[in-house]
């Protein structure tokens, strides 16, 4: 069974292997290749899954090692994989939805020359994040945890040819590499601390640890945090993923909405002991997850661009889960399980957005679209029942996972729980409306068509099944996973033993806040209904108040990024680039010049006397030679 | 007489050269087929080396010692560690490659007289030879004196193949170029030879000392070793102090260190990119080899001195270089700056002085050669094919050569250390051990990985994507022959990023043995500390 978990790993890193280095030959099978590996790493995947359910709770960890990666004195990192049911959650996850856009993929991306690129690329992104999940230590984590940043990097980039995609596939890896700064740095502080980075010797003595070394396991803490930010856009280093729409849709449902994204959750989930022992790092955790859902949420209300307002949306979903996340036990699980099911129903909608520009011409604009239920029923049903999963319709996957984590954040109890709960319940009244708002834009009211820039007329048309089928499987997940998941508390009891559980002390009944969402639900739908709904949406923006326009340029966060780090940046290069050839060459060459009158003997050379260096050089071992015979004279 | 095998190794390139340079003029394909027949049979040696060290021996291996001339102590001692063996096989394992990439670098150009006495390919050629010949000596000599009259050497036909067969492609025209060329040659020679003088002042003030202590001047490392060891050599204080920043002084220079480090983007910008590859990646290295040889063995205490100012000094190195490498326009510049801000990780891992660090630092010595050579290789196709270096004579070169600029962003993901590369082990190696004595400075060190991506992800934004530029149209893909030249690179950096374990399991005795000539050990983690 263990070897299984390498192989898990290796299929799709094989079909990364062999698309990128086959050739034009591949061109016309490429895409099945890919599709096929990423398929048995799913069968893998269940293989294992299945053997699993078969054991206890407590004895489902199955361990393999591999080979010792880097052996040196006292740094022992190695290549072994650890599957538990955490990293069994993500693996069906993965590979499930993962199977699932390849073979969306092969319609949506028929047209494209490079095709069998593209499936080489989403084969390494399985392999590099399968490998981040299923790592037995926090070294070779890093190692998934970069892959999935270069998969991410290669696909956003996919449009090279596009300036703007070029530059959104090197801003979010760039970004990305801030946070990784936090995962390094925790490695190195996990390493002199424990003298180690594995999983079974750091999380188990975490705990005690963090009596003698309180502060460098709350450092530990922040610097996880600063990874999860970077890989799962939370606020500060969330600027990348709005721009990282740039990406072919099929990208954007796979790796930033449904899995890379959420590897920060994932981080902080299997981190649990170290958060569990530092209160503060905690804290932080649980104010970047509120702010960032908040945030999220607010600019997705403002974004015409369908994708992008799909980009804020995760935000903010990912802030729940990280939210949840930094309420310690009282939230891992459902922060897990939010992941899932919003897995599904996110790429759910990615994908039915992307359905949409696929009949559209690549129009990506909502305020060009309008009616198109009945053009597209398949798109328009799935999409809507993705729709009612996310805002937390009752009976949909999204009411029970979001309504969890509302009521863990008022267990968290105290004026932090009453922050936390009444963040999350705004945030899901927000959710409520600018989800409504995408919905009504694109499938109701009038056509706003408009032709593309080749004066093409759009012809809106239902997608080819390899489309479709992927978009009515995710719809089934969107509609009945949170109910599977809740019936006897199935989710809790599997990832338990794990992440481990406490209730909390809620100062409000699960009643109450499920009543209270409800109601943020219904006020949420009503204002975009009255908005969007009643009225005709004008096809060119108004210019808006204050907060949309603010809430159009993300807050003003790029806004910021540009006058103090571009440009501060570029006017540092610069600088330095200047003072490298006045200062630092010329004191060194004049230093030079005046000890040893070098600066004659320079043009000299320069004028081509090179002989006269031999010479010298000559001269200059005879004198060698004459001091050493005096000194042995002497 | 067991069979020198250091020797051979060396004078097989030797001896390359004089074939080489003897071969007729007009027989051009002949002199370079020879060249690189040489150097392959080098690559045979050094791999027998390899594998006839044992890493649990002695800690010196395939010695030889000869008297040279009795009088002054000079003796022809060559032996070789762990760190200086798997040198020496990275020298020889480069060597192939720069020849094969500049193939026709130095062809001679259509206009030129035919009747020239002048034979710039069996120069080249020749001249390439005998650099490794001179590097492999100095990876090999174990006496004082014999390493530094190679050390010197190496700066002839260098200072050649820079200043006479340097990049034809040069925004200013031909005569610019060659002004420029002559330029950045001679600095390259004054500032080298400026390092080599004053180390020459502290390798004759090493032998005074030693003949003052011991009756009779030495130069063997060896012979050094024992007598202080022993007690019967010990040098004041202040006097180690002065002889280590003589040698040392040499060393960063070489390196190059900050502020010392401007005399590489010119060597390196002017010359062809074989050649600047032959600098990075093979002759620089005998500056950080030096360091953990010479500076760390002879001057143990000296060096535990000093090592807080040179760590700073690694540290702004890493920074500088590549807040520089973000601000240039010409790729090939951008790629030695990269290089000054690599050299700084390699000085900072030998002197935070932990095993992690040295181990990190002797691994990232081959690594960084590995891939600088396959990112300034490509770099160089791709200049050659545009006749130009300026970044902004580049664009959207992906559309129309898609070989070339993948095998070019790997190059650059090596350069940036992503897992799975092999720079990456290192680099992380090098962070962790300076972390774990000087947690400040491993964090600032730190900041390094995001100013590398930085830097080659504009790189590659600017010269690969975006559309097809002017002049970039009819850019033809990668030929066989680079196709030779860059695969078995890239095949190496995959392997040693996910197993690099043959390589630190010969170097990691040797580390360990500086460690102790020093007498460091390692901090304990935090937690084993305290019970």
């Amino acid at each position: 069974m263990e070897t299984l978990i390498g192989l898990l790993v290796a299929a799709p890193l094989l079909g990364a292997g062999v698309l990128l280095t086959g050739g034009k030959r591949l061109d016309r099978v490429g895409h099945w290749i890919g599709t096929l590996l990423a398929l048995l790493s799913f069968v893998f995947g269940a293989v294992l899954f299945t053997n699993m359910l078969g054991k206890d709770a407590d004895a489902r960890t199955l361990n393999s090692h591999l080979f010792t990666w880097v052996p040196v004195d006292g740094f022992q990192a190695d290549v072994g994989f650890q599957l538990d049911q955490l990293s069994m959650t993500f693996v069906l996850l993965i590979t499930g939805v993962g199977t699932l856009i390849h073979i969306y993929s092969i319609g949506y991306m028929a047209h494209d020359e490079r095709r069998r690129r593209f499936f080489g690329y989403l084969n390494l992104f399985l392999a590099a994040m399968l490998l981040l999940v299923v790592a037995d230590n926090y070294f070779l984590l890093y190692a998934g945890w970069e892959g999935v940043g270069l998969a991410s990097y290669l696909l956003i980039g996919f449009w090279q040819h596009k300036p703007s995609a070029a530059t959104a596939a090197k801003k979010a890896f760039i970004v990305n590499r801030v946070g990784d700064i936090g995962l390094s740095v925790a490695i190195m502080l996990m390493f002199t601390t424990f003298g180690s980075f594995a999983f079974n010797q750091v999380l188990p003595q975490a705990q005690q640890a963090s009596t003698t070394q309180h502060a460098t396991i709350t450092g530990i803490g922040f610097m996880l945090l600063l990874a999860a930010c970077g890989k799962s856009a939370q606020v500060p280093l969330q600027s990348w993923l709005g721009d990282a729409m740039e990406g072919p849709t099929p990208v954007s449902a796979l790796i930033h909405a449904a899995t890379m994204v959420t590897a920060g959750v994932y981080l902080i989930t299997r981190s649990g002991a170290i958060f569990n022992a530092a209160p503060d790092a905690q804290t932080a955790v649980v104010t970047v997850g509120a702010v960032t859902l908040l945030f999220g949420a607010i600019v997705g209300c403002a974004k015409d661009d369908i994708k992008k307002a799909l980009a804020g949306s995760t935000m903010s979903q990912i802030g729940y889960m990280i939210m949840a996340a930094g309420l310690g036990p009282i939230g891992y699980v459902f922060a897990i399980m939010h992941l899932v099911t919003h897995g599904f129903f996110k790429a759910g909608l990615f994908l039915g957005a992307g359905s949409v520009m696929h009949g559209m011409n690549d129009e990506v604009d909502m305020r060009r679209y309008g009616g198109l239920r009945k053009y597209m029923p398949v798109t328009f049903v799935t999409f809507g029942l993705g729709y009612l999963a996310i805002i937390g319709f009752p009976g949909l996957s999204g009411f029970f996972s979001k309504d969890k984590i509302i009521e863990a954040a008022f267990a968290k109890g105290g004026t932090e729980g009453w922050i936390l709960g009444g963040a999350a319940l705004l945030g899901a009244a927000i959710t409520a409306f600018y989800m409504t708002r995408v919905m009504l834009m694109t499938f109701f009211g009038e056509k706003r068509w408009q032709p593309d820039a080749e004066g093409h007329e759009p012809h809106p048309h239902e997608s080819p099944s390899s489309m479709t089928i992927p978009m009515i499987i995710l719809a089934f997940g969107s509609v009945f996973a949170g109910a599977f998941f809740s019936i006897n508390d199935r989710f809790l009891k599997w990832l338990e033993p794990v992440t481990g559980h406490s209730e909390g002390d809620s100062p409000v009944s699960a009643g109450t806040v499920t009543g209270a969402t409800m109601v943020c639900l219904v006020v949420g739908v009503g204002i975009a209904w009255l908005i969007y709904g009643r009225r005709p949406v004008p096809a060119v923006a108004p210019r808006g108040s204050l907060a949309t326009r603010a809430a159009r340029r993300d807050l003003y966060q790029d806004d910021f990024n540009h006058v103090v780090l571009v440009r501060g940046g570029e006017h540092l290069t610069r600088s330095l680039v200047y003072l490298d050839h006045s200062l630092v060459d010329g004191v060194v060459n004049g230093t030079a010049a005046s000890v040893g009158g070098l600066s004659g003997r320079l043009r000299k050379l320069q004028n081509g006397y090179v002989r006269s260096y031999a010479v010298s050089m000559l001269g200059g071992t005879a004198v060698l030679v004459a001091a050493t015979l005096l000194m042995r004279a002497v | 007489m067991s069979f020198p095998l250091l020797t051979v190794t060396a004078a097989v390139p030797a001896v390359g050269a004089v074939v080489t340079a003897a071969v007729p003029a007009a027989q051009r394909t002949t002199a370079k087929y020879t060249a690189l027949l040489f150097s392959l049979a080098t690559l045979v040696f050094a791999a027998v080396a390899l594998v006839r060290f044992d890493p649990d021996g002695d800690r010196y291996q395939l010695t030889e010692s000869h008297a040279w001339i009795k009088d002054f102590g000079l003796r022809y001692d060559l032996g070789v560690d762990g760190i200086a063996v798997v040198m020496v096989a990275l020298t020889a394992l480069l060597i192939p490659f720069v020849m094969l990439a500049g193939w026709h670098d130095a062809d001679p150009l259509e206009d030129a007289n035919p009747n020239r006495r002048w034979r710039p390919t069996q120069g080249f050629f020749a001249l390439i030879l005998l650099v490794e010949a001179m590097v492999v000596l100095s990876f090999e000599a174990t006496d004082v004196f014999l390493f530094y009259i190679f050390f010197e050497a190496m700066l002839i036909p260098m200072y050649f193949l820079i200043g006479g067969f340097g990049d034809r492609a040069h925004a200013g025209g031909e005569e610019e170029a060659a002004r420029q060329r002559s330029y950045a040659a001679v600095k390259f020679l004054l500032y080298n030879l400026a390092g080599g003088l004053i180390m020459l002042a502290a390798v004759i003030g090493l032998y005074v000392v030693t003949a003052h202590q011991l009756g009779t001047g030495t130069f063997s490392l060896q012979e050094i070793l024992s007598a202080r060891a022993s007690g019967k050599l010990d040098i004041e204080t202040s006097t180690e102090r002065w002889l280590f920043l003589g040698f040392f002084f040499a060393f960063a220079v070489k390196a190059p260190l900050w502020p010392l480090h401007t005399w590489l983007p010119n060597a390196m910008g002017e010359s062809t990119a074989p050649v600047a590859v032959l600098i990075t990646a093979v002759v620089d290295k005998v500056g950080t080899f030096a360091m953990l040889r010479f500076c760390l063995q002879l001057f143990p205490e000296a060096s535990k001195w000093a090592a807080p100012v040179i760590l700073v000094l690694a540290l702004i190195s890493i920074i500088y270089g590549a807040l520089l490498a973000v601000g240039q326009r010409d790729i090939k510049r951008l790629i030695a700056y990269a290089s000054v801000s690599h050299f700084g990780f390699i000085i900072l891992g030998i002197f935070a002085m932990t095993s992690q660090g040295q181990s990190g630092a002797t691994l990232y010595m081959v690594n960084h050669g590995i891939s600088t050579a396959a990112l300034m290789l490509v770099a160089g196709f791709l200049i050659t094919r545009r006749g130009s270096r300026l970044i902004a004579d580049f664009g959207g070169v992906q559309k129309v050569a898609p070989i070339l600029a993948g095998t070019f962003l790997i190059g650059g993901l090596a350069t940036l250390s992503l897992p799975g590369l092999a720079p990456f082990v290192s680099e992380f190696l090098v962070l962790v051990g300076t972390f774990s004595r000087y947690p400040v400075l491993g964090i600032i060190a730190t900041l390094g990985i995001v100013l590398a991506a930085l830097y080659v992800l504009v790189l590659y934004q600017r010269t690969m994507t975006g559309p097809v530029k002017a002049g970039i149209e009819g850019m033809t893909d990668l030929k066989a022959r680079e196709l030779l030249v860059v695969t078995p690179l890239i095949a190496l950096l995959l392997f040693l990023g996910v197993y690099p374990k043959p390589v630190t399991d010969i170097v990691n005795p040797s580390v360990h043995h500086t460690l102790s000539d020093v007498h460091k050990t390692d901090p304990k983690p935090a937690l084993e500390a305290k019970k």
